[in-house]
């Protein structure tokens, strides 16, 4: 029998049994859809998130103390952990020639009062360049001035939605004084809302120079060192630099170098194992295709028994009956993926017409995947019943 | 005259529990090329057994059975279809068309199987469907045709693959007397070509047009006669009497 031949049969057979030709199809297209739509639905939220930390800036680097290895797991021995100090933050932006900005960060949660009106915020102590490194802008006045880090100045910069907690019904905020604690300082600036990065809500903070937030918290330590690497440099050479330069000076690796990257490429590992197991699920459904496709071939196994036992009176061989079967099981499976195909791609177009940012585009690899599980679910559950119409004894076959 | 069929002790056994059945028990039977033989008896007594042996879609469960002096005893399943492919032509009472496929696409079908190419296979099968007189119904599938004309169609298809023999088991059970006759002059005018005819039937005046008729009991050679001298029914009676 020949090839051609062969899938010709098959499909005559199952275009003239179109009820249970089209729910086989059904079957295997809902599975193929939900793998590819599933897959495509997590791989679109792991981009999202992915361009949520681009967002921030790429290159930065969060060095804090304490290290990360050692901390808590052997406590004491080490003694408590050298603070990071401003002189830190200064030798790396002396000694690192590669650092495009180095941003020192002190933390405090202050109540920030405009007369009866007030909110407990984050304040920030910190520089100019802060903002920048983190994507922010203003909305209105200027900036942080541009100072010596060891000198203070009574002034804040407001977050957008702080601003207009203490300055409702369009007052204007700059130029205004407010309270910080006990301090009474100027509001210079509003900056614009950037909604939550990374924990911090940006619209619900207010920044301030970095020597008045350490006097004011009677700190000596910051929180954070905040650097930006230029874009065209080596992210890892340029983080084992910083970490001599700081070793030389605290003696100890007692302090974390953290890369965005790092803190990304994570999530994204985290995002893309949610995707396989959404892919895993999705799997069940084709699996259970498989089984109504094997359920179904079965049946017209049964009902094709005298068919069968013509072919074998006519010269077929157990192969060659084996062989339609099959034929027909692979054509249902791999037409059901095709369909299941079409399908998850529209779908996932018209997510895409509603949720622009969100791009559920499925990835090349569902796709084949998808593709090549069915027709393997398909032929897998298309063996038995095959098998079963090769072996009927053709007598019996012919005389049902 | 060569010998087309050379059965000698054929044994064909069905267990049924613990006890065996003998379809057929102990059946020399010899057939000579161009011979038309006609299998008689009453029901149950192995005359479609004994076909589907001839046929090799059953196999003896002891004997030995020579094919064209071939001996096909011990031919293993895909030898045996290859045999049945090109050596043996079945029709069937209940004609056996596949129902989706029309005239044509069925008398191609055993030489889908030989793979003969697609243009060759239209020709020859539209030429037989002229021989049996159906060259207006090429492209009727079987429920858009009467028993008769199915039974044409069946008989095209048997002989499209040039046989040895043609095994019918009782092609004109399921026919009127018109249509039968037909049916019957078809298979009357392949064996004056010189085909090797075993039909089995229940009809004396079938039987009549056989060289030879044989008639089984219990799974054994009950008697010969030559198929002239079938008279009657009243003939086979007889010989359900002890
Ligand atoms: N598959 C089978 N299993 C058991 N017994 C069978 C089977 N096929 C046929 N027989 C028995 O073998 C005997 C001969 O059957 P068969 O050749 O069909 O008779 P006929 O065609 O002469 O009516 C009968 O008794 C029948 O019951
Ligand atoms: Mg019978």
């Amino acid at each position: 029998m020949r090839s051609a031949d062969k899938w010709r049969f098959a499909l005559n057979a199952l275009l003239h049994n179109r009820l249970r030709t089209g729910l086989c199809l059904l079957g295997i297209s809902i599975g193929v859809t939900a793998v590819v739509l599933l897959t495509g639905l997590g791989e679109g939220a792991r981009r999202y998130v992915g361009a949520q930390f681009q967002s921030l800036g790429t290159n930065l680097v969060f060095i804090f103390p304490g290290h990360a290895d050692t901390e808590g797991a052997m406590p004491g021995l080490g003694g408590a952990p050298n603070d990071l100090s401003l002189q830190d933050a200064r030798a790396l932006q002396r000694e690192v020639r590669q650092l495009k900005t180095v941003v020192p960060i002190s933390l405090g949660s202050e109540t920030v009062a405009n007369r009866e009106r007030s909110k407990q915020v984050y304040v920030l102590g910190t520089t100019p360049q802060f903002i920048e490194a983190r994507g922010l802008r203003l909305s209105s006045g200027v900036n942080l001035p541009e100072l010596d880090w060891e000198r203070g100045q009574p002034v804040i910069v407001l977050g957008g939605e702080l601003a207009r907690e203490l300055f409702p019904g369009g007052e204007v905020a700059v130029g205004n004084t407010v309270r910080v604690g006990d301090r009474r300082v100027r509001v210079i600036g509003v900056m614009e809302d950037r909604g939550t990065q990374v924990g911090l809500d940006t619209g619900l903070m207010g920044l301030i120079p970095v020597a008045s937030a350490m006097s004011m918290y009677n700190e000596s330590g910051l929180f954070r060192i905040l650097v930006e690497i230029g874009a065209q440099t080596d992210t890892d050479r340029t983080v084992a630099r910083m970490r001599e330069v700081l070793m030389e000076r605290h003696g100890e690796e007692d302090f974390t170098c953290k890369t965005q990257e790092s803190v990304a490429g994570s999530l994204s590992t985290i995002m893309r194992v949610l995707t396989l197991a959404l892919a895993g699920i999705a799997s069940v459904s084709l699996a259970v295709a498989g089984i109504g496709i094997m359920n179904v071939m079965l049946v017209s196994v049964s009902e094709r028994r005298s068919e069968v036992g013509l072919l074998r009176a006519l010269g077929a061989g157990h192969a060659q009956v084996r062989g339609i079967f099959l034929a027909e099981a692979a054509l249902i499976s791999a037409a059901g993926g095709v369909i299941g195909l079409a399908i998850a791609i529209v779908a996932s177009l018209v997510l895409r017409s509603f949720y622009p940012a969100f791009d559920a585009t499925p990835p090349w690899w569902s796709v084949l995947a998808a593709l090549g599980v069915s027709t393997g679910v398909g032929l897998l559950f298309g063996v038995m019943p095959a098998n079963k119409a090769s072996r009927l004894d053709p007598v019996v076959a012919l005389r049902s | 005259m060569a010998r087309v069929i050379e059965l000698r002790g054929i044994r064909r056994t069905y267990k049924m529990g613990d006890q065996e059945l003998h379809a057929l028990a102990d059946l020399d039977l010899d057939i000579e090329s161009g011979e038309h033989v006609a299998i008689m008896g009453p029901s149950g007594s192995g005359k479609s057994t004994l076909l589907n042996v001839i046929g090799l879609l059953d196999r003896a469960s002891s004997g030995r059975y020579a094919l064209d002096g071939r001996d096909v005893t011990d031919l293993s399943d895909e030898e045996l279809s290859e045999v049945r492919q090109n050596q043996i032509g079945f029709v069937f009472q209940s004609y056996h068309l596949v129902a989706r496929l029309d005239a044509v696409a069925n008398v191609e079908l055993p030489m889908v199987f030989a793979g003969v190419p697609k243009k060759e296979r239209r020709q020859r099968a539209e030429a037989a469907l002229q021989r049996v007189g159906l060259g207006d119904r090429m492209h009727h599938k079987p429920t858009e045709m009467s028993g008769g004309q199915a039974q044409r169609v069946a008989v095209a298809r048997s002989t499209i693959m040039g046989p040895s023999v043609l095994l019918a088991d009782e092609p004109t059970g399921n026919l009127d007397s018109v249509s039968g006759n037909r049916v019957l002059d078809l298979l009357q005018g392949l064996h004056r070509d010189g085909l090797t005819l075993v039909v089995v039937t229940h009809d004396p005046a079938v039987a009549r047009l056989a060289d030879r008729v044989i008639v089984l009991k219990d799974g054994r050679l009950a008697r010969e006669w030559r198929g002239t001298d079938v008279v009657s029914l009243d003939q086979l009676f007889e010989l359900d009497a002890p």
